[in-house]
């Protein structure tokens, strides 16, 4: 990616993440990561240039709640911008962030993405993204059985729903080491065979746990020139590249389209761009917007270009554990949290604190050079940020 | 700022009050239609639009994630897309930081609003306010609006004959734009007998429900060559947010305002608007505002807004020769209209209403109740 200056991440902060902030109004929890961030970045309000805001509105009914939340982020007296693109937001908030320190125009600039579920109808929100025409009448907010029909399809039942409830208790353990993580289980190995069988099921073979959360939480991150950056923080992360893919809403219809997932799409394109081409072994790190363990299953294929079985082989073997290949949430993903709005800043955010070494007890063994961060929403969208621990060497070239 | 990014073409549907034989996507594709047409561009992955910026509202559209209905519309299957959920002048200030990073060198904007669809606009801006101590008293932005207008009109001595004036004046401006749905012209009498809506705002004093899309296409300074013979380069942005609580504020005093034009200002080399500014786009939903926010972007002096009206100021000032938001603009898409129009100014593209000479305009944006968020984008030839 073409970049006027290089940007860097020097402050983060995170709420604790729940299904009830009780305690907390909309503003006070933002308040709660801002001063995190502020405080992790040595900087106070003073110092930050503008603010970036988003959520998805729906969810608690407040119109433009950056008004009224500029309580919170700290946003008076300063420039600030609202950027919403549903589960995807909080990772078009980081690359906006990044946009806006890139372009020159600020310096300094916070990132809030934030949501309290508790306060809406999370399932109603979302079903209310579907066309009012055409689709509203059939869908069932984020809940669907389709990727696990595809998986039994391809690789079998038994194979499949095993492996998927196999990444579920691998998430859960990532999850045990996260103190800000909402939901921690403590499943374990022996569990599968039981709960591939008597967890509820949701739709067809989406059972309850393999389900994302609906959390209370916010997400701050503070980007920095690289001026900036190198004098207040003595181990920034590194934005190297992000990769932002949509596609139409009516999820090709009537099948009569080959189509690429937007997740391969995006990867194929970062990985060019940066010249990984092995991405299993070149990226040490892979936060993924995991909205439920069999999207996170299917998806490892897609994110990583694999064919055939590799993926499923990788769950098997815990190659995605905390010591494994290619470690795959040690935050123990969305499955695990997810405040929407703040989603998926936090895959950014996480990706980050591995970058920085600061992840504490879900730090990866391995050093961490490389690090991937993934964003979904809206109709099947990704966004894929790609974070160094070294910055980027700056060359003239065309976007 | 060695990079540089200019507005390299216009598109606009008709603004109207009930676009009842439209879907939003409808009214979207008709300002990309045109905007590809005049460009040239298209949607390939070499020289084409791979960057689109969108405006729109989920609470208005009623649809949660709003620009997923509009992704293909847009070309946006398998690019980027990305929402501004604010004023669309901020849409103009993120195209402006796009390509000025030098992620892209082409984005195009387009902003959508139905305002129609609701029951009630006041509905939708009621859901602004935080649920505990603003909401439960029924404020919304029009409320809002009503309790400015008193302290501005008695801090600056602006009288309701004035503001009729005001309105008479727009409408009038309106007459030779043909983008708006005509308005029946009126005199100051009728407008101080419209109905009262929120005191001292009447209903002819107000914006009226407004449904449209509008568009740009913004590019780096090597792509605009290529694109237009007629560049129209954004020189300066600037924003600034208020406080959110309406009794923490100054409601009279264009904090918010003064700021984000100080930022516009100093990007482009402004040292007095008043006299180095040729035309000014200003977002007037509520007839005060023309005098108000004329004081906050410099024209006048702090609490001289009813002076400057008396002395003709707005046509010396070749304010709102379009008609402004009062002739009917959805509010969202406020500051990107008053940007377009600017730029067609530029052009030298404003048919009835060109105004001649002008080098250098100001356009402005304004998001939240009272005013609390505004924008400031200096266009020049």
């Amino acid at each position: 990616m073409a970049r006027n200056r290089n940007v860097g991440i020097i402050g983060i902060g995170q709420t604790r993440h729940s299904s009830h902030r009780e305690d907390v109004n909309q503003p006070e929890m933002i308040h709660e990561a801002v001063a995190l961030a502020l405080e992790d970045a040595g900087m106070t309000r003073d110092d930050i240039d503008c603010v970036v805001h988003g959520n998805m509105e729906l969810f608690e009914m407040v119109h433009q709640p950056d008004m009224w939340h500029v309580i919170g982020d700290g946003a008076y007296g300063k420039p600030g911008y609202r950027l919403t693109t549903g589960g995807t937001t909080g990772a078009t908030l980081v690359c906006a962030a990044d946009t806006l320190v890139a372009s020159g125009l600020y310096d300094v600039v916070l990132a809030v993405g934030f949501e309290k579920l508790q306060e809406g109808h999370t399932t109603g929100g979302i079903t209310n993204m579907a066309d009012p025409l055409w689709g509203r009448e059939l869908q069932t907010g984020a809940l669907t059985g389709m990727a696990a029909a595809a998986v039994i399809e391809e690789f079998g039942a038994e194979r499949a729903k095993h492996a998927a409830m196999k990444m579920r208790v691998i998430m859960d353990r990532h999850a045990m080491l996260n103190p800000n993580a909402h939901r921690q289980f403590g499943f374990t190995e022996d569990m599968i065979p039981t709960m591939v069988e008597n967890v509820p099921p949701l739709v067809g073979e989406l059972r309850l746990v393999h389900m994302c959360s609906q959390s209370d939480g916010a997400c701050a991150m503070i980007f920095a020139s690289e001026d900036v950056a190198k004098k207040r923080c003595p181990n920034p992360a590194w934005m190297m590249d992000h990769v932002t893919v949509h596609r139409e809403e009516t999820f090709n219809l009537f099948g009569n389209v080959e189509e690429i997932t937007t997740m391969r799409y995006a990867a194929t394109k970062l990985y060019e761009r940066n010249g990984i081409t092995d991405p299993l072994r070149q990226i040490d790190v892979f936060e993924m917007y995991d909205p439920s363990s069999w999207w996170g299953l299917d998806w490892i294929r897609e994110f990583f270009l694999l064919d055939g079985d590799r993926h499923l082989r990788m769950v098997e073997n815990e190659e995605i554990g905390m010591d494994g290949l290619i470690p795959i949430n040690p935050s123990g993903g969305v499955v695990a949290t997810n405040p929407i709005g703040a989603t998926a800043m936090i895959r950014v955010a996480e990706a980050a604190l591995q970058v920085r070494g600061a992840a504490g007890a879900h730090q990866v063994k391995k050093e961490v050079n490389l690090a991937l961060a993934s964003g979904f929403g809206g109709t099947l969208w990704t966004v894929l940020v790609l974070l160094s621990k070294n910055p980027p060497v700056l060359k003239e070239e065309r976007p | 700022m060695t990079r540089r990014a200019a507005i390299c073409a216009v598109a606009q549907t008709i603004f109207e009050r009930d676009k009842w034989f439209q879907r939003v996507q409808g009214m979207g594709w008709e300002v990309v239609e045109s905007l590809i047409k005049s460009t040239g561009l298209d949607f390939s992955e070499d020289r084409g639009i791979k960057q689109v910026v969108t405006v729109s509202d989920d609470v208005f559209d009623a649809r949660t994630i709003s620009d997923s209905a509009m992704t293909d519309a847009v070309g946006a299957h398998y690019r980027c897309e990305e929402k501004v959920s604010q004023d669309g002048a901020q849409a103009v200030s993120y195209a402006l930081a796009v390509v000025l990073s030098g992620h892209q060198d082409v984005v195009m904007i387009v902003g959508h609003c139905k305002e129609s669809q609701g029951q009630s606009r006041n509905m939708v801006t009621h859901l602004a306010f935080d649920p505990f101590f603003t909401r439960p008293v029924g404020l919304d932005y029009l409320a809002a609006a009503g309790l400015q207008a008193r302290a501005y009109m008695d801090k600056s001595r602006v009288t309701p004959e004035q503001l009729a004036e005001v309105v008479v004046r727009s409408r009038g401006n309106a007459a030779k734009n043909p983008k708006l749905e005509s308005l029946p012209p009126v005199t100051a009498g009728e407008v101080l007998a419209s109905p009262m809506l929120a005191d001292p705002i009447r209903e002819f004093m107000a914006c009226p429900v407004t449904d449209g899309a509008i568009g740009l296409i913004i590019a780096s300074e090597e792509r605009a060559r290529e694109l237009t013979d007629k560049p129209v380069w954004i020189t300066g942005v600037g924003c600034c947010y208020d406080s959110f609580f309406l009794g923490d504020r100054d409601l009279a005093g264009n904090f918010p305002l003064r700021r984000a034009a100080q930022s516009a200002y100093r990007m482009a080399g402004i040292e007095n608007a008043a006299t180095q500014v040729d035309l000014v786009e200003l977002s007037d939903p509520y007839a005060y505002q023309l005098p108000m926010w004329a004081e906050g972007l410099g024209l006048c002096e702090d609490g001289g807004g009813g002076a400057w009206l008396a002395g003709g100021g707005p046509d010396k000032a070749r304010v709102n020769l379009s008609g402004g938001g009062l002739a009917g603009t959805p509010m969202i898409l406020g500051g990107l209209t008053r940007v377009a129009e600017a730029a067609l100014q530029l052009r030298g593209e404003a048919g009835q209403r060109q105004a001649k000479g002008v080098r250098r305009a100001a356009a402005h944006g304004v998001t939240g109740p009272a005013g609390q968020l505004q924008t400031v984008v200096i266009l020049e030839r």
